[in-house]
């Protein structure tokens, strides 16, 4: 019975959750109250993903209208996937916040803070969760606009500016995908991202719909933040609270990338028009530089946190590349680094958060020779980054290997090369950190350090402990996200 | 302020019932005609907002304290969802307006009247919200 209503619970719980948590008081309180509702979000994602993987898509009707009508939530395997991403990522960093934002900010705009994750988390879920192209731009306006507050509430007044930024940026990609979609309503008649797929070979390499997918392609790629129109995300990720640059980090531009996918693979059928312009080709151009020159300034950059973004834009870099492929072993890996890029950038932002907690500003120089009286945050620190690596038994290990096997797989063995020699810039920049850390004499006074909270470490090494785990048993992940991959290709 | 103008004050003073009821008239006569809870909830808060400027920030408070705005602004968007949730409980999907009564017609009549009922408490508590934030600057 309740089953055949997860898809709209799954929106839903955290929308309405979330006028409630503005009218509690205490910080506390409100804590609690999204805590039980972030934990609630991953039960309902893992059922429906089980649905899914048993049953085939489902298609939701919301108010009973018949689609293409009516607002459908359709779930398949590649939107069941990513709402376990969104919702575990969305769960895992509940713990960590209480502790995280008693220090950080006042009393009073604790309560804002939760209430304005909770429509952050159900607009997330909201894009993965509809089918319908107008319904997404709802979701992305709900979630953006959270976001921007979030961001905004940094202890930092640079944060401001950051949000600020962001807030434009963000405005501006929304309006692009916005007058994308209008475009291919001119069109087709019909905003059901499956029923435009059945209609858009009837007007195809018509210059509307050429226009149509310029818009959503620059549009989503300002929010997915791929190279070079990524300018706002190192400031909004520095300077946002570390709890919130954990969850965006790791479930925000994420997706972005789904609804990439989704456009280019559903709704305009893989290769159509994307061949013929030689998308594929300027895409990959561009993920390779995504990959390569935001390391390289990652590598000088001294703020810890700003590091670790700018390392964020190089990892979209790897999943834009994997569907720039368009083959199956190209989308599985895309596909699977979703999550575990999630997992590794989530964890490595708790851990520079637990650092936070003790000392403000976190850059290289003040990091050092830490390690010795916060073994377990460097520990986790050590675990995230070598999984940022790509070093085997690791997720990052998993992805880039999905990743070189495409690109073999095309006969392109300058770039199998090439992602596996982009590895060593994380290497060189993950390795400042652990070289300050541990092997640096300590600063003169940085004697009263200590570890995070427990409830901050524990939020924390869970994510570490699922780079490792997911590392060695590939066969959830990897077997869901190759059913994804197939999903998008339309091949069985 | 405009506390020593006599007729402002008493102009407002006359006009204040009737625009509430206005609002009233444009927030029922939404499913049938231009109108509906956005509509009367601006309509609200221009009421509100008058009464501000004329008498004071202080009078406003006193009429829509602060905290029952803030509240109120929650509860609309409650009042909306929980219709939704209602076409659950009611054997339905969400949102499905079909199922609130036995009459099909009747009950997206009945949901589309909560549902703007809900818009109405948002959108004029959000209103009135904005100006607070705005008339209290520099205090």
């Amino acid at each position: 019975m309740i089953a055949a209503h997860l898809p709209a619970l799954q929106v839903v719980i955290p929308l309405l959750a979330a006028p409630i948590c503005a009218m509690l008081r205490r910080g506390s309180h409100a804590w609690a109250w999204t805590m039980v509702v972030s934990w609630a979000m991953p039960v309902i994602a893992f059922a429906i993903l089980l649905q899914v993987l048993e049953g085939g898509t489902i298609s939701y009707w919301l108010g009973s209208w018949e689609p293409p009508w009516g607002i459908e939530y359709r779930i398949d395997t590649v939107n069941a996937f990513v709402l376990v991403l969104v919702s575990v990522i969305g769960a895992v960093v509940m713990p960590y916040a209480r502790a995280s934002l008693e220090r950080e900010m006042p009393a009073d705009r604790q309560v804002w803070y939760y209430t304005m994750y909770l429509l952050c988390l159900a607009g997330l879920l909201g894009m993965a969760a509809t089918g319908d192209a107008f319904n997404v731009f709802v979701f992305m306006e709900i979630a953006s606009l959270s976001s921007y507050v979030l961001i905004a509430l940094g202890r930092d007044r640079r944060a401001l500016v950051a949000a600020y930024q962001y807030l434009i940026v963000g405005t501006i990609g929304a309006t692009f995908y916005v007058i994308g979609v209008g475009f291919l309503y001119v069109m087709t008649g019909t905003l059901n991202i499956a029923d435009l797929a059945e209609r858009l070979p009837l007007v195809e390499n018509q210059r509307p719909v050429l226009i149509a997918l310029t818009f959503l392609i620059v549009g989503l790629s300002l929010k997915l933040a791929l190279f070079p129109l990524h300018f706002w995300l190192p400031g909004a990720y520095a300077y946002a609270p570390s709890v919130a640059t954990a969850f965006l980090a790791a479930s925000a531009t994420k997706v972005a990338i789904y609804l990439i996918l989704r456009f280019f693979f559903t709704v305009f059928g893989g290769s159509y028009p994307l061949a013929g312009l030689g998308v594929p080709l300027v895409w990959i151009a561009l993920s390779l530089a995504a990959i390569v020159l935001p390391s390289i300034t990652a590598i000088y950059e001294k703020d810890v946190k700003r590091m670790l973004a700018l390392s964020s834009v190089a990892q979209i870099g790897y999943i834009t590349l994997g569907i720039g492929l368009l083959s199956e072993a190209g989308l599985t890996g895309s596909i699977v680094h979703l999550l575990n890029h999630g997992l590794m950038k989530g964890a490595l932002f708790l851990l520079v958060g637990g650092i936070a907690y003790s000392k403000g500003a976190v850059t290289v120089d003040r990091i050092a020779g830490m390690a010795r009286r916060m073994p377990l945050t460097f520990a986790g620190f050590v675990v995230a980054g070598l999984s940022m690596v790509g070093v085997p038994g690791t997720v990052g290990f998993v992805s880039k290997w999905y990743l070189v096997l495409a690109a073999i797989e095309r006969g392109w063995w300058w770039l199998a090369i090439l992602v596996v020699a982009s590895s060593v810039l994380s290497l060189v920049y993950m390795g400042r950190l652990v070289e300050a850390s541990y092997f640096r004499p300590s600063a003169p006074d940085s004697t009263d350090d200590q570890e995070m909270p427990r409830s901050m470490l524990a939020s924390a090494w869970v994510l570490v402990a699922a780079c490792v785990y997911f590392g060695l048993d590939t066969d959830l992940t990897v077997r869901v996200a190759a059913q994804a991959a197939r999903t998008l290709l339309g091949t069985p | 302020m405009m506390h020593r103008e006599t007729i402002p004050r008493v102009v407002t003073k006359l006009l204040f019932p009737y625009i509430l009821l206005f609002a009233l008239y444009v927030q029922f006569h939404g499913e049938l005609g231009p109108g509906g809870g956005f509509q009367a909830g601006v309509i609200v808060a221009a009421a509100i907002i008058l009464y501000g400027i004329i008498f004071g920030l202080q009078a406003a408070h006193r009429i829509a304290p602060p905290r029952l705005v803030e509240i109120m602004i929650s509860l609309g968007v409650l009042i909306y969802g929980v219709v939704g949730v209602f076409g659950l409980l009611f054997g339905g999907n969400y949102l499905d307006y079909f199922v609130l009564d036995p009459d099909p017609v009747n009950g997206q009549e009945r949901g589309i009247f909560w549902v703007e009922a809900g818009v109405l408490v948002t959108v004029s508590s959000t209103m009135v919200a904005i100006y607070y934030a705005f008339a209290g600057r520099g205090r």
